[in-house]
């Protein structure tokens, strides 16, 4: 490897011995990729002609008015093909398995997003795909699983450990050491062993090229604070990177779960619960006890639900360049509602914690400020669970009547 | 030292085995009869793993076993004190498996000091790369202790020897890519392999990895020095009893 992909203190590439020929390589590849003059355009081609790039940054007219501080953006992810930033990660990584001649991927997936990006960007390659999900999320996100079926990917149910993401993680990796000469691994977030957090970071970073661009068109003016909720941090990276300026505050937001008081949460950098460790291939702050066992997790949104969180967002919490935060499902569930009602968008699950901070923030804030919000993805693959929050009692009766259809 | 141990213990036997165990499985008291039937069965070297939440290079077999010795409350602290008792009863040498963040947490050179303390000899960190462990490879050093690297399939000739200057004692070689605990094939391509992992490297050489019966030990034979047997033990464990563990070393010699 050329280099560690270190990153502060954090990150690194702890890989077994029979990964190491395929990180250099993969690592190669990626260098030849980035310093190829013609590949972005290719890849922002790519995306305008199959994922809706540019995505759009809509002015939340109402919930401005509604919180009378803050005029507040939202830069629309939910608008990719498959409804998440996932995408975008997905495809760039596509187009390198293609230039390294691979013909299998593989993928983890927690909420699910990822999983079904990288299982149509293998239907649209002609690749084999087979996708890890925790047998959790599996019953969580049932519709996900459908769709990747039916693009052609094997949905392998993950009965090991937590039975989340992290556990998916692992069940990938085990492939990835049997079938390296064939398959590529897609990781979906930016963690992982380098080159992974470098590379995730730079396909996501469409985001904030556009989303920097469009403000600076609709305003003429940085904006104040940029929010972005924080799994193993993709979309925050993928925003953030746009607005290294002094002036723009960027604010990562986790989940608080229950609360951070009562350890069932999935926040890795607002509590002591978390500390530094090695697993997963790297470095970085995870929710470990004393003998660095990884804790079970909890989040409401299974993306967000992760023991570890991207190396670069641990440095830029260590350096104060991000503010992090966490909200509750139970306010998750309150800024979900308020944005369906008052805009008429429906954030996922993972993104809406995005907005619950924000919605804290914006009424303190002057109407000279700006703020943006990311949508990573949209909320109407989380209908169960978000049903079930809200606890619609007309969707009850009719998920009975449809389970009555399939007895009768 | 372990290399020289190694090399008179050869003198007696064409090939030395070394055995695998999960601390804590399928509880600590079991652990220890499987230790001691397999000395008593004339096993050379063992692998005490300190279990890990995510055994990312483990096969099924060997992660479950992590997994229930931890919901069974196996401690790093247990695990210490274990292996001290193992150490002391038992006249050959235990090495410690397990994965880096254990090592990370506890401190590195802590954890080297209390190996060498307690009588273990080496450690064999399979997530950890010599370019990322350069604290413990000094901690390593200074105590005396063998760090044991590995070969893979995919290894190249120059990485064997960068691998082998920052080993003591002996290299494992993998045989074949993969996880622990699935079938290996024991064909001429291993032999070349191992011909190649012999060329680069004086220590001895271990191989593991799907090593599971009489034949393989002895396709090994004149190969290697150590033939490695991880999951096979589990398994026999699991489905006869921890008293399969020592009738079954008898069997591969």
């Amino acid at each position: 490897m050329i280099d560690r992909g270190y990153y502060g203190t954090f990150g690194g590439a702890f890989v077994p011995e029979i990964l190491t020929a395929t990180f250099d390589e993969l690592e190669a590849e990626f260098r030849k990729l980035k310093a190829d003059p013609g590949f972005w355009q290719e890849y922002c081609d790519l995306m305008g002609s199959y994922s809706c790039r540019p995505t759009p940054l809509t002015y939340a007219e109402n919930l401005t008015r509604h919180f009378q501080g803050a005029k507040i953006y939202i830069k629309r992810e939910d608008l990719n093909h498959t409804g998440a930033h996932k995408a975008n990660n997905v495809m760039g990584q596509g187009l390198l398995v293609k230039r390294m001649g691979k013909t299998r991927v593989i993928a983890e997936t927690g909420a699910g997003q990822h999983g079904v990006a990288t299982a149509t960007m293998a239907a649209k390659f002609g690749f084999d795909c087979t996708v890890y999900m925790g047998e959790v999320d599996v019953k969580r996100q049932r519709p996900n699983v459908f769709w990747m079926e039916q693009m052609g990917a094997t949905v392998v149910p993950v009965t090991d450990g937590t039975r989340i993401l992290k556990d998916a993680i692992n069940e990938a990796f085990r492939d990835w050491v049997s079938h390296m000469d064939t398959t590529h691994y897609v990781l979906g977030t930016a963690c992982g062993p380098h080159p992974f957090p470098e590379m995730v970071s730079y396909f996501q970073s469409i985001i904030g090229k556009e989303a920097r661009k469009q403000i600076l068109e609709r305003e003429s003016k940085l904006p104040t604070r940029v929010y972005a909720c924080v799994g193993g941090g993709s979309n925050a990276m993928g925003i953030f990177s746009g607005f290294p300026d002094d002036q723009v505050e960027c604010v990562g937001v986790e989940a608080a779960g229950h609360g951070l008081a009562s350890g069932k949460h999935a926040s890795r950098l607002c509590t002591d619960d978390a500390s530094v460790g090695v697993a997963q291939g790297y470095k970085t702050y995870f929710l470990q006890d004393s003998d660095g066992q990884m804790k079970e997790t909890h989040s409401i949104a299974a993306g967000l639900d992760y023991v570890g969180v991207s190396p670069i967002l641990s440095q830029m919490h260590d350096q104060g360049t991000a503010r992090f935060e966490a909200v509750t499902d139970a306010e998750v569930i309150e800024a979900l509602k308020l944005t369906m009602g008052k805009e008429g968008i429906i954030p996922a699950l993972e993104s809406a914690h995005a907005f619950a901070q924000a919605f804290k923030e914006a009424p303190t804030m002057s109407k000279d400020d700006t703020i943006i919000i990311n949508q990573s993805g949209r909320g109407d693959k989380d209908i169960f669970t978000i049903a079930d929050a809200l606890g619609d009692p007309s969707w009850k009766r009719f998920i009975m009547e449809k389970a009555g259809e399939y007895h009768a | 030292m372990l290399e020289n141990y190694i090399s008179e213990r050869l003198k007696k036997k064409d090939i030395l085995l070394m055995t695998h165990i999960v601390m804590g499985y399928p509880n600590f008291d079991d652990s220890m009869a499987i230790v001691e039937q397999m000395v008593e069965a004339g096993v050379d070297l063992m692998e005490l793993q300190i279990p890990f939440s995510e055994p990312m290079a483990d096969g099924p077999v060997i992660l479950g076993a992590n997994q229930k010795a931890l919901d069974r409350g196996a401690r790093v602290e247990r695990c210490f004190e274990f292996a001290e008792e193992a150490a002391a009863r038992f006249d050959i040498p235990f090495l410690f498996m397990t994965y880096y963040n254990i090592l990370f947490k506890y401190g590195v050179e802590k954890f080297a000091a209390r190996m060498a303390r307690i009588g273990i000899k080496g450690a064999i960190v399979p997530d950890l790369p010599p370019e990322e462990g350069k604290d413990y490879l000094a901690a390593m050093e200074r105590e005396g202790l063998a760090p044991i690297h590995i070969f893979s399939p995919t290894t190249t000739d120059r990485r064997m020897a960068f691998l082998s200057s920052q080993t003591r004692g002996f290299v494992y070689c993998m045989a074949r890519k993969g996880v622990t605990g699935k079938e290996t094939s024991f064909s001429s391509d291993l032999g070349d392999y191992l011909a190649r992992c012999r060329k680069m490297t004086e220590l001895p050489l271990a191989v593991g990895f799907g090593v599971k019966d009489r034949s393989d030990v002895e396709f090994l034979k004149g190969k290697a020095d150590i033939a490695v047997v991880g999951s096979q033990t589990i398994r026999l464990v699991d489905e006869e009893g921890i008293m399969a563990a020592g009738r079954f070393i008898k069997k591969l010699m």
